[in-house]
This record gives C-alpha cells, structure tokens and sequence, in this order.
C-alpha cells in the first residue's frame, strides 16, 4: 500500500498553452506566459489535499473530518497531518471502524448544519456504507423537498493502487456516478485536488470526492493562484489538458497521466490527440455532472473518441460518454468509439496479472491507432 | 496496608520507569502501548522495546480516547483496596488497556438468558390506578388532558387515514395504533428544541408538537400543500419547523445519524438533545450497533427510544434476537438503560423526561426500551392475522389498550367525562373526513417538483430535461391528465 511510483510529470507532459477557462469563481485567466516565467512551484497531491483540508477548516469552524485513523496517525496516507494538532479532537475525529457508523454520525451532523467531510480509507470500504451515501445522503434533499441538505463530503482512495488485490482495487466513479443527489469528483493533478476538494467542502450537496492512492506522491507544477486561500475549481467543468486535432481522449484520475504519455507517443508518430480531464462531474475531474458539452465540441473537431478508465468496462464512465456523444454528435464521428477500460475481472494480485489487468499506455496508443484507422494488432504486447 | 506495603516495591518501579509505561515487557509485541504487566515489571524479560515519549496526545488536549486511556490506567494504580464482588481475588489484578480487571480462579461462564429478566417501570396498574410507592412526575390536569386528547386523534387519525388507504384514496397507510402512549407521552416530556429523528411509526410526536391534521392529510395525497413536495410516499413526514427530521423508509439508518446531529449540537453546547425512535426489529440493522456504539464513545447526547412492540411484520421478537429484550443490550455498550412500560403513559412521560434530562445535563446517551404491542398490522400491504393469533391482537387491543388505561386515570381524578369523550371524538373525525376531502380536491405538485430538489440548485441537465419534458406534453396533451398542473 506505500508503494508509491514516484513519477515526475515532466514539461513535455503540460500542453503549451494550457487553456484555462474563465469561471466566476476564479480570479481572471492567467496567459500561459505568465504563468511559466516564474519558477513553477511543484506540490505533490498529498500536500495539496491536505493544504485544502487545512485551508477550509480554519475557513469555516463547521467544517471537520471524520474517519479512520485521520487523526492520531496524521491519517492513513497522510492527508490529514497536522490537522488533529492544529483543530484538535473535536474538528479532526478519530472513528471506530464503521465505515456504516461514521457516514450515518456525518450525514446526521449534516443534516443539523455541519460539514463533515467523511474519510474512507479507500472506496472500497465505502460499500459498508453505501446505504448512507445514497439513500442518507444522495436522496435526502430530494426526498424532504428541500428541507434537509446534506453538505457533505466523502472522500478517500478510488481505483487499483499496487498490489493490494481484488478488495482494495475497484474503481466507484461508475457506482456513485449513476446516482442522482451526489457529485462525483476525480481530481488528477495537485491543481485539480486543490481546487475540487474545496469547491466539494463548500458545495451544499453531498460530493463524492475519488482520489487516487498511487497520485498522492506524484509531483504537480502548481501555479500562485493556485495556492491562494480562495482558490476553487468549479464543479462539472472538464479541463483540456492538451490540444490536439485527430482524436479526443477522455480519462479522468490516474489515467489522464496515461493518456497525457500516450499523446506523447503518438506526437512523435505524428498523430496529435487531444486529451480531456474532466473535473466536475463524478468523471473525468467531475464525474456527476459529466462536461458532456466540452467532450462534443471536441468530438466535433477532432471526430474521433477514445475513452480510458482504470474500472470495469460494463456500465462504465466510458459507456456513458459514449453513449452521450453518440447521442448528440453522431454525424461527426468518422469511427466507432473506442472504449480502453480495465479487465473484467476482479483485481488480481501477481505484478504480471495486475499488469494486464488495469490499461496500459500501450492500450492507449492502440486504440488511437485503431480509430485513426492504422492498422494496428488488437491488444497491446505485454 | 500490608498488601500496599507490599506491593510498593513493585510500585515504584514502575513509577520510576515512567517512561517504561511504554515497554513492552515480553516477547510478543503489544500493539497498544498502554498495556503494561506489574507482576512482570521485575521479570528480566524486557525485550527493550522502547516506543520513546509518549504520544503528545497524554501531555497536552488529549483526545477523548487517548485522555481516558490514562485515567483508567491512573485509577488503576491507586485504587488498591477495591472491593471485588464477583468473588475475584484482589491481588490478582491487572490493567488491561480499558481498565483494571481483578481476576478469578472459578472458570465462570456468564449465563446467555438471566433468571429474573430485567422489571419493567411502570406507574399505573392496568384499572389505571396509581401503584403504590411508584416514582413518578407529576402530571398537571392541562397536560394530562392535552397528552389524552392527543392519543385520541392519533387513534382517530389512524383508523381512518387506513380506511382511506382501504377506498383507494391514498396508496399506503401505516398505524400506531396501540402505541399511542409512546407516541405521545414521550412528545410530551420533550421540548420543541429538541430534535426528533423517528423511524415511521411516531407520528405523535409531530402532532403533539403542532402538526395540523390538514398537514397530514397532505403529505398522504401528495398534493400540491404538500411540505414533501409529493416526493415520498404517505406517512414519511418531515417538517424542519417542528425538528422532527423527514423519515426514511430504510430501518435503522436514523440511529448513527442521530449521533451526529447530537455530535453538532454537543458542539453548539445547547440545551436540547436528539431524540430517536426505532422498533424491536431496527435493532437487529448494523446501524443500531455502529450508532449506540458510537454514541458512548463520542458522549453525544441522545435519546434512544426503541418501541419493543413485539412484531417486526411477522417477526416475532423470539426470532429477533435471543437477549433479554432491548435494555440489555445497552450496558453492552457503556449504556445507561431503562425498561419502561409502554402503555402506561405517565410512566413514559416520567422516564423520557428522566432520561432527557441526564442526556443533556451529562452529555451521555440513555436506552429507554418501551415494551408495547403493534395492535394494527405492520401497514396496508399486510394482514396480521395470518402470523399471528386473532385473541392475542383483541386482547391487547381492549384490555391492555393505552388510551383507555390512561382515560381511566384521568376519570378517577375528575378531569374528564364520557360526554367529553364523545365530543372529543366526533370532533377530530369531523376535522378530518373534512381535511382529507380538501387534500383529496388539492392540486398536485407541478412537474418543476420532479426536477428541484435532486441539488441544491438545478443543473443543466435537469433544466434541459424540464424543457423537453414541457415541449412533449405541449405537443401531446391529450396524453397528459387534464386535472394535473404543468
């Protein structure tokens, strides 16, 4: 569960010029320019998650964390450190292991105007509590007319880490993203976890918030802005990660560092992707809502879609984004729609199984391939 | 004194190895630092295992584990003298992470099913007359006469909002017939400040606490006067300005999340607590557990209150759960509990205003069990009689039935009369035929109604889904039913 691949994200790996869009939340867009003739600042996921946790509580006295280990063990991956010495126990709560126990005690203290933000020590264990996230938290709005909202926040791990196996390996985006009353965030980079863990504390609704174990090392330039308080990404928005022309690759979570590589490949071999992260819905940056608008006018440029997630492939994010683009940009594919998601099987646990078992960038390069019409053999050589 | 005598050397070792609290005194490792062996502390067998200071968490704000770890580990140092009832010996004892446990050389094994099962509290006999020497708070003739008056509308609502259900005029139906003492004399010792999470089965409580029989009736048709916005199905209330939280059908979810509504007003340091209701069968749910158990660990201030009504729709309690009822299984978990007769209805009142009292003044939670019988059937979609004996439905329905048990108290001090009775009644039926005939007549809720509320504001995908919706039925409208607002 430490092993933690320490990859850096190299210069090759930011698109020149990021496009920023301009929200009403944040300051005005940044040009490029600006923002790379300081030193860019590196920060990892794992300080970015906790400077936000950090940031938001002393903001609000109603905001605190509950879960697992968060407190006394400065929390299972160490997102939480500091906090319990700088809040103490009544804002930073050490649980017993419940995860049902924990998620009801924070929708009920929801429900009577505070804002817990509820740590699973990985979404795998938030099974135990599903009941309380949707049919507590999701529906309650919903259900008392109004009358009962639930601002609160469930994060932790989603998704394969490396080598745990089979329970501690399945990605949730799909689950909870099919969930009316949640929103569904997968941040990627430590911009993105910043800014989406604080627009989902200070959302009114329950957010789902899916991190990534195997990102809370990684390192992230991260601008000025960024690290500012009031920094706060909105909710629904996808982010285009790179330009491109050919073919749009939709991926969210750790798998937007595949597609970015993969683009990578594919520049050298002269085929130029467009890859998207979305932030707001509960996939690609945000899942629920899905920026179904930002991925048709890519497809309607490039005309081509690749989809990549780490989960299982039935019912999946990709299907539904699929399904959306078919829907509404149908006449401007020039080819089917290329779904890259992991094995359907339960994770196993050999390296060379696991391996096979989660996409590769070489899966990625494939199906590229593929929708470009190259000829290509189908499955990527181990 | 000779055993303190001597036993000081043993004691100051490890008073002056301090820090060696922390040692692990034999070869396997403890996991937990607190644990530490007086007899062993001489031994040679330190393996040296030093964790190094203790954890900041024992010198400064500890947390509220952490702080109650030390005391008991104090507290076993110096209360040497202690008695020991259950026959164990006093010098064989030990600190044990959670406190000191005296041991005993007699393998006893503690009985699953006890000889005497816990009594139950109760003030009135079943003729209504006050028991000798019971312990009670007295009730003053005004909330006597507004607790009876209340027991009979819940009565009344009930019998014919299910009548209602049976014409076809509402969907589903669900009584509390049988628990009215419940119902309304735990509302009564409450306050309006305090919350109340309930199961499905409390009503009362919102009618106690101003919820007009119009307001029922509303939520039951669904219409358009409706606070649930015709989103749930009937019965499942929820007012926020009466604090009685909207019920949720799923069983036993209320109970962690009373904890955490008394967890913020713990913080808010109010003089309320949280109030939760619960049947015999919730206690079975993983809720119950993880929330009582949670609820002493975090000294939330709650009030439990499960309605031991005996049938969990055709489960029987002996199906339930093999423990003595309920009030056991508080002392499992560090609390404080009481069995009450639940259809006396001064006794509920004298309990819940107890046990409120020490929730909020101590800042503890307390069990009430309240032993009653579910005379109706579990709700529309089920018919009792065929689990379960029909005498032993009438029987409680008549001779064990609250309301007469508490009308006979209140005629014997003078307060009230057949004629009020009769009045009282064809007072609330003729409230009511005429509420539900006006909930009935209503308006629906209008299709916006399907789309707020899923966020706290309407996303795109909602707002262009209300569009399409809107344009179809413009151009269908003979499609869509005439009498029901766009």
């Amino acid at each position: 569960m430490w092993g933690i691949i320490r990859q850096k994200v190299g210069a090759g790996g930011f698109p020149v010029p990021i496009l920023e869009q301009s929200l009403p939340r944040l300051r005005p867009a940044v040009s490029a320019w600006r923002r790379y003739s300081s030193a860019a600042k590196e920060m990892t996921v794992r300080d970015a998650l906790n400077s936000a946790l950090d940031e938001e509580m002393s903001a609000d006295p109603k905001v605190f964390l509950m879960g697992e280990e968060v407190g006394e063990y400065q929390g299972a991956y160490k997102i939480s450190k500091g906090l319990l010495e700088k809040y103490g126990p009544d804002r930073v709560l050490d649980t017993p292991i419940t995860e049902a126990g924990f998620a009801g005690i924070g929708v009920g203290a929801a429900y009577y105007g505070l804002r817990p933000i509820v740590e699973f020590m990985t979404f795998n264990f938030s099974m135990q509590a599903i009941d309380h996230i949707i049919n507590s938290a999701a529906k309650s709005n919903y259900m008392s007319a109004g009358q009962i909202n639930v601002p609160i926040v469930f994060r932790g791990p989603n998704g394969a880490a490396a080598g745990v196996g089979a329970q501690h390996s399945q990605c949730y985006a799909a689950w909870f993203g099919a969930c009316p009353g949640l929103k569904v965030l997968a941040p990627y980079s430590s911009e993105d976890a910043r800014g989406l863990l604080k627009a989902a504390i200070r959302d009114p609704d329950p957010v789902v918030f899916l991190e990534n174990e195997l990102l809370y090392g990684e390192s992230f330039p991260i601008s000025a802005e960024a690290l500012d308080s009031s920094f706060c990404l909105p909710i629904g928005k996808a982010k285009i990660e790179r330009e491109g022309k050919d073919v749009t690759i939709t991926a969210f979570s750790k798998m937007v560092g595949y597609a970015l590589k993969a683009a990578e490949i594919l520049a050298k071999e002269g085929i130029s992707a467009e890859r998207f992260v979305t932030k707001q819905v509960i996939n690609l940056r945000s899942i629920r809502p899905l920026d179904t608008a930002t991925i048709n006018a890519s497809v309607r440029k490039t005309n081509r879609l690749v989809t990549v997630e780490e989960g299982f492939p039935q019912h999946g994010v990709g299907a539904e984004i699929c399904t959306s683009v078919i829907e509404e940009s149908f006449i401007y594919l020039d080819a089917p729609v290329e779904r890259i998601a992991g094995a359907d099987v339960p994770m196993p646990y050999a390296a060379n199984l696991e391996r096979m078992a989660v996409p590769q960038v070489e899966d990625i390069v494939c199906a590229v391939k593929r929708a470009c019409y190259r000829s290509v053999p189908m499955t990527a050589t181990a | 004194m000779a055993i303190w005598l001597r036993r000081s050397r043993s004691l100051a070792h490890y008073l002056k190895a301090e820090i060696g609290f922390w040692k692990v005194p034999n070869q396997r490792s403890f996991l937990n630092p607190c644990f530490f062996n007086p007899e062993k502390s001489s031994s040679t067998t330190l393996t040296g295992e030093n964790y190094g200071n203790p954890p900041s968490f024992l010198g400064n704000s500890p947390t509220l584990f952490g702080s109650r770890r030390f005391e008991s580990i104090k507290s076993g140092r110096e209360e040497l003298d202690l008695e020991d009832e259950n026959g164990g010996h006093q010098n064989q004892a030990m600190d044990f992470p959670g406190g000191r446990i005296s041991f005993t050389s007699e393998m006893k094994f503690i009985s699953e099913s006890p000889r005497e099962r816990i009594p139950c509290y109760r003030v009135l006999d079943d003729d209504g007359l006050p028991i000798m020497h019971s312990s009670f708070v007295e009730v003053s003739k005004e909330a006597a006469l507004k607790m009876f008056s209340n027991m009979v509308t819940l009565e009344t609502m009930d019998t014919i909002l299910y009548e209602a259900q049976r014409q076809g005029r509402i969907s589903f139906y669900l009584t509390s017939i049988g628990e009215e003492a419940i119902n309304i004399a735990t509302a009564a010792a409450l306050t309006p400040h305090d919350v109340v999470l309930p199961q499905y089965r409390e009503p009362g409580v919102l009618l106690w606490r101003g919820f007009t029989l119009q307001e029922f009736s509303n939520q039951c048709f669904g219409n358009k006067a409706d606070y649930g916005k015709g989103r749930q199905m009937p019965i499942h209330y929820g007012s926020n300005k009466h604090n009685y939280f909207t019920v949720s059908s799923t069983i036993a979810t209320q109970i962690p999340q009373a904890v955490g509504a008394a967890y913020s007003l713990k913080m808010d340091k109010k003089d309320a607590c949280v109030v939760t209701y619960f049947g015999d069968g919730g206690t079975s749910e993983g809720d119950f557990h993880a929330g009582l158990n949670f609820a002493a660990v975090m000294e939330a201030p709650v009030v439990y209150i499960c309605r031991n009504n005996g049938w969990a729709i055709s489960t029987p309690v002996s199906q339930q759960f093999r423990s003595d009822g309920v009030v056991v299984k508080g002392k499992a978990y560090g609390i404080r509990s009481i069995r009450v007769d639940g259809n006396d209805a001064l006794a509920v009142y004298s309990a819940t205003l107890a046990a409120r009292e020490m929730a909020i003044t101590e800042q503890k939670p307390i069990l009430i069990e309240m032993l009653t019988y579910r005379v109706g059937h579990h709700s529309t979609s089920d018919d009792s009689t065929k689990y379960r004996p029909v005498d032993e439905i009438e029987h409680w329905k008549t001779a064990r039935n609250p309301i007469s048990r508490f009308r006979k108290w209140v005629d014997k001090n003078g307060w009230w009369s057949d004629k009020d009775e009769s009045e009282l009644r064809a007072n609330v039926r003729k409230q009511l035929l005429q509420a539900i005939q006006v909930a009935e007549k209503a308006e629906k809720p209008p299709i916006s109604n399907l789309f707020t509320d899923v966020y706290e504001s309407l996303p795109s995908n909602l707002c262009e889904q209300e569009e399409l919706l809107r344009e179809s039925i413009k151009r269908h409208p003979q499609d869509y039913p005439s009498d029901v607002p766009v």
